[in-house]
């Protein structure tokens, strides 16, 4: 049993942490609400109850496996980049202008726009991973305030370049449907957006456990002195990993454009960003987990806007749930002692038996 | 006669699974000096750490005078009048010898102001009672390693210490300093002080201690008057089989010079020259040992050779190749290696496994790697290869290596580095804080290597280490080579350490 519970640890700690947050929210919602059974089903059931709500699901996953990708490639370098939502936001905006302004087949069109959008969230990687590189400034606070430039600098090209006058709202023009990304077959909205996402997941994975540049990105991150003993080239990697990152994050952003809302429509910064850090700390920085990770993060999120629309539940309160689930699963130590008891245990039953000679 | 200290039945085990103690039952009588000795990861250290309260056993009891006591924490043990000296100085280095000593005792005028001409006089009458002159109005960190060790044991004999732990005291002292420790030992003995002695130097043992007790993995193998054993029978103990401290001879065919530094010069950040005009020559077959106290200079003139630090001045050639200013991965390049002396800073990433530490140097060739794609497969049969060979003691292959003993670490590293076919290998203190069976490994390995052609540069504050291996000797000394020997038959520890303080100086 003991032996069982070591080597499934981070598995059952996960299960548990899991099961306090549920149960928590269970108590906030029978504190909150009028018909605590229906909520509750809202909450938890719902999004598997309808093809629409699972395909709902699907789609609100694939953005925050593109970032979350993007958070762990630096995190995996121990480089505290938290830019994803600034590159996203960035390489959308830059995607949209090149979509808008170029005219191609969509054979040509759908990946030379992703490679635009993809380059410009590069460039916005660089620019802390080449600060913390040179100056040593700290790529958290510059990343967290490149997400500020990105947003506004993004928002003043849409709204006074590329706005659509004849939209009721703050909208860019439609893009072209050449840069359209189609419906999968034999779903009504799913785009091909999320096989995108897992194809990209499957190539980060590949890049970090299988080439050589992923060895130089995780030693980095392990040991940054044991890496340039070794004649790593520690500065550039140190970039690399971050203009890798921001790629991602900005081709994330951009499938969203080309694949659900065929304009630049975000008035307000999304938010995928941040879901990627907290996937990326779930998913402990491995790229397959973070598909789990964001999956589960889109039903807490899918599940938590039915519990918004159909009951008396506030989406306040939707959120305070969610956060308690996350922080039980993201609490390295939680439960950390209750292992090392049964390491103990273990240890002593195997060593002190057989005899002491003294 | 009771016994001062009785520990029975203490197991011990660390958070992460490692069972330092195996159920230890150990008595120390009182007045007598009581060495404790064992290779690195014995549990001598964890055992001193149960006495002294710092660390918590899961099972066993401590009894001082006959009487069973609960030491929870080191204030418990200093109440009870044991001191414990650790191998890294528990002093602060901005305060004075005089503040030092009255930390956490301080005398106050008023209840709140600090009454400095008291701690200065409780220090003057301290130091001596007890004849240990120190200068009290001076600042830790100006003070050499054997003074600040001596204001360390009087700090607890100022707390009335009756039984004092020394943990590794000699490991930072050169054969002068070890040699005045030892008087003050003995000068404490006559006081009716009890001193528990750990270490793993066996000629200080006999020539210090009255009872002697060997460890070995967590069990205590034996306890015994001194006399009854020899250097050799204490070894054979620690070890459990024999183990050769002869002096490796000189190889016989040495060939042209392969390394060539002359006037390298460092100032570092603060203005500090810490290396002036340092110049030496390495043939190929030989071993050239770099004798001195840490910290004069040595740090830097290595990071210098192995490119993880810019030289302001000077020359370094191999053969014909300069050298100057080469990055770490050009100078591998060049087959030079290097054995860093902090083995968990430099020379390993512990967290991940074997397989990923022996590739750092070499993943970015065939047949490691092919293009940019990493060959998995190869590389685990490569470091199959390496662990049996150098006889790394892992579960396999994948193991981290932050589960494996200091010992299994440095050898993770020497095997690295001296698999790259090196023709100069650069080892600053390949041995330091591993155990007596590894230590001999890694000796023979630079030995071979030595005798295959290379040139090797060993650093090192072991001067036994030093005079057992070097074809030649050099010593330095606040940044100067203040000594050469060409010869190194017959040279004694205590030749090198009148140059290595700075007291001689001169060509020999």
């Amino acid at each position: 049993m003991d032996k069982f519970i070591l080597k499934y640890f981070n598995a059952i700690r996960i299960s548990i942490a899991i099961t306090i947050g549920v149960v928590i929210s269970f108590f906030l919602i029978f504190l909150i609400s009028k018909n605590p059974g229906a909520s509750l089903s809202y909450l938890f059931l719902s999004p598997f109850l309808s093809s629409i709500r699972m395909e709902n699901l699907i789609s609100a996953a694939s953005p925050i496996i593109f970032c979350g990708l993007a958070i762990a490639i630096p995190f995996q370098a121990r480089i505290f980049n938290v830019g994803a939502e600034g590159a996203l936001f960035i390489g959308s905006v830059t995607g949209v202008v090149f979509a808008i302004v170029t005219k191609m087949p969509p054979l040509i069109h759908i990946p030379l726009t992703l490679l635009v959008a993809g380059l410009a969230g590069g460039i916005w990687g660089l620019i802390p991973g080449f600060l913390k590189a040179k100056w040593n400034t700290s790529e958290l606070v510059v990343s967290l305030m490149m997400n500020y430039v990105a947003y506004f600098f993004g928002l003043y090209i849409i709204n006074y370049y590329f706005r659509d006058k004849a939209a009721g709202a703050l909208v860019s023009l439609k893009i072209s449907t050449s840069v359209w990304i189609p419906t999968l077959p034999f779903f009504s909205r799913t785009s091909w957006t999320i096989v995108i996402a897992l194809a990209f997941a499957f190539l980060v994975y590949f890049l970090l456990y299988h080439t050589t540049l992923g060895y130089e990105i995780r030693t980095t991150g392990f040991n940054q002195h044991f890496a340039k003993f070794g004649g790593i080239n520690v500065f550039k990697i140190i970039i690399l990993a971050q203009i890798i990152g921001g790629f991602i994050a900005g081709v994330g952003g951009m499938t969203e454009m080309m694949g659900i809302h065929h304009r630049f429509n975000w008035q307000i910064s999304p938010g995928y960003g941040w879901d990627g850090v907290v996937v990326a700390i779930i998913g402990r920085n491995h790229p397959i987990l973070i598909i789990f990770a964001s999956l589960f993060l889109a039903y807490l999120r899918i599940g938590g806007q039915y519990l918004n629309l159909m009951s008396d539940v506030p989406y306040e309160m939707v959120s305070v749930i969610q956060s308690v689930i996350i922080l039980l699963i993201t609490a390295e130590a939680f439960l950390v002692q209750w292992k090392e008891r049964i390491t103990v245990k273990e240890a002593e039953r195997k060593e002190i038996s057989h005899g002491t000679t003294s | 006669m009771v016994p001062i200290l009785e520990a029975k039945n203490i197991v011990k085990v660390y958070p992460n699974g490692v069972v330092a103690n195996k159920s230890i039952s150990i008595s120390v009588e009182e007045n007598t000096i009581h060495a404790i000795v064992g290779e690195n990861g014995s549990g001598k250290t964890t055992l001193m750490k149960v006495i002294f309260g710092i660390e918590k056993p899961q099972e066993g009891d401590v009894f001082y005078h006959g009487k069973k006591v609960q030491v929870k924490n080191p204030h418990d043990a200093i109440a009870l009048g044991i001191g414990m000296v650790h191998q890294h100085f528990m002093l602060a280095p901005d305060l004075t010898v005089a503040e030092n000593l009255v930390l956490g005792h301080e005398p106050l005028i008023n209840r709140f102001v600090l009454d400095t001409r008291k701690s200065q006089q409780i220090t003057q009458e301290i130091s001596e009672k007890y004849k240990l002159p120190v200068p009290i109005n001076q600042k830790i960190k100006d003070l050499p390693l054997g003074i600040k060790q001596r204001v360390e044991i009087l700090k607890a004999l100022l707390r009335n210490a009756e039984l004092l732990i020394l943990d590794e005291p000699t490991s930072v002292l050169t054969p002068q300093e070890t040699e005045v420790l030892f008087q003050t030992l003995k000068e404490l003995k006559k006081y009716g002080k009890t001193i528990i002695f750990i270490s793993h130097k066996l000629k200080e043992i006999k020539e210090i201690a009255d009872k002697v007790t060997v460890m070995r993995d967590g069990r205590i193998i034996d306890t015994r008057n001194v006399e009854e054993l020899s250097e050799h029978d204490i070894s054979f103990l620690m070890v459990g089989r024999d183990i050769s401290f002869e002096r490796i001879p000189a190889s016989e065919t040495i060939g042209e010079p392969l390394l060539k530094v002359s006037n390298i010069s460092f100032t570092n950040e603060e203005n500090m020259p810490v290396l002036k005009n340092v110049s030496f020559e390495i043939n190929a077959g030989e071993i050239l040992g770099l004798a001195g106290i840490e910290g004069n200079g040595q740090n830097e003139l290595v990071e210098i050779l192995t490119g993880l630090r810019k030289m302001e001045k000077g020359e370094v050639f191999k053969k014909q190749e300069d050298l100057k200013n080469l990055s770490p991965r050009q100078l591998r390049e060049k087959n030079i290696c290097y054995i860093p002396a902090d083995r968990m800073k430099n020379g390993v990433a512990e967290t991940t496994t074997l397989e990923e530490n022996f590739i750092v140097d070499r993943y970015y060739k065939p047949p490691f790697s092919r293009g940019f794609r990493l060959d998995w497969k190869y590389i685990e049969k490569y470091s199959k290869e390496l662990i049996n060979k150098f006889q790394i003691l892992a579960h396999s292959s994948k193991t981290p290596v932050n589960s494996l003993s200091g010992g299994n670490i440095q050898k993770v590293v020497v095997a690295r580095e001296l698999s790259a076919n090196p023709t100069i290998i650069i080892a600053d203190q390949p041995t330091r804080g591993i155990d007596v069976g590894s230590e001999e490994l890694v000796h023979n390995l630079l030995k071979d290597a030595r005798d295959k052609g290379s040139a090797v540069f060993l650093i090192s504050a072991n001067l036994d280490e030093i005079i057992k291996l070097s074809s030649k000797i050099i010593v330095i000394y606040q940044g100067e080579i203040v000594a050469r020997f060409d010869k190194v038959d017959g040279i004694r520890d205590v030749d090198l350490g009148h140059y290595m303080l700075g007291l001689k100086r001169g060509e020999a």
